[in-house]
């Protein structure tokens, strides 16, 4: 079965299609594949636990892995200690050793 | 076990997306690693290893171009296809139409030329692939 990798690059308070990501991701899990949404860019907008709103915590309820790029983070200022427990800061590194797994589907978003 | 592969498609032009910055980091990372990465540089992407790039000054700060330091795209393209030295790991192949549209013949050394063919053939020898479209 496929792992598959959703790179999230869009702000969810600027993109409502943000919502394509918690709906097909949480579909794939549900349907027993392993899913990491990696969250880049401005995707980390929506990583603040004190965010409204947010769709992550129900991805993170569905079983969907989180990961956050630190770079992005650094960039925008949040620190670990204002990120919802559900998601990791990771490295770039992180990202490419997902992405080179044979069994990884990476989708850009 | 064959080597792994990762081939990237790429369509925003220089200066004006994070995905650039992203995408290229991806990169060098796969390359540090060891692991051969392809890109196809399609639309306005075909201009990042563009040559006729310049550096420059920052008015509004008063810096000159050697304090700003600016960094240009093509610069990192031609850092990253050194790596491997006479094997680069790195494969850089520009959309021949979308070159010939906007002129960006001028580029750096290493980048060759082709068309979504040579994508598809990349893809399929890879160990997977990655395309980051425009927003």
């Amino acid at each position: 079965m496929a792992n598959y990798l959703f790179i999230e690059s869009r702000d969810p308070f600027e993109s409502r299609d943000a919502n394509f990501i918690s709906k097909t991701a949480t579909a794939l899990r549900q349907n027993g594949s392993e899913v990491t949404v990696f969250l880049v860019q401005n995707g980390v907008l929506g990583a603040r636990k004190n965010a409204r709103g947010s769709h992550l915590q129900g991805l993170s309820d569905s079983g969907v892995t989180l990961l956050a790029d630190d770079f992005a983070l650094k960039e925008r200022g949040i620190r670990g200690d204002e990120l919802l427990p559900a998601v990791k800061p990771a490295s770039i590194d992180a990202l490419v050793d997902i992405l080179a797994e044979q069994s990884t589907k990476a989708i850009w978003h | 076990m064959a080597q792994q592969s990762l081939t990237l498609a790429l369509m925003d032009p220089p200066y004006e997306s994070a995905n650039t910055t992203t995408a290229l980091r991806i990169i060098d990372s796969a390359l540090k690693k060891g692991i051969r990465v392809n890109v196809f540089a399609y639309e306005g992407a075909v201009c990042l290893p563009l040559k006729d790039q310049a550096p420059h000054a920052n008015p509004v700060k008063g810096t000159t171009v050697e304090e700003e330091d600016h960094p240009t795209t093509k610069k990192f393209i031609s850092e990253l296809l050194k790596i491997g030295g006479d094997d680069p790991l790195l494969n850089w192949v520009n959309c021949g139409l979308c070159v010939d549209e906007r002129g960006a013949i001028n580029v750096v050394e290493g980048v060759k030329r082709g068309s979504p063919k040579e994508f598809l053939e990349m893809a399929q020898a890879s160990t997977n692939t990655l395309v980051i479209p425009t927003k």
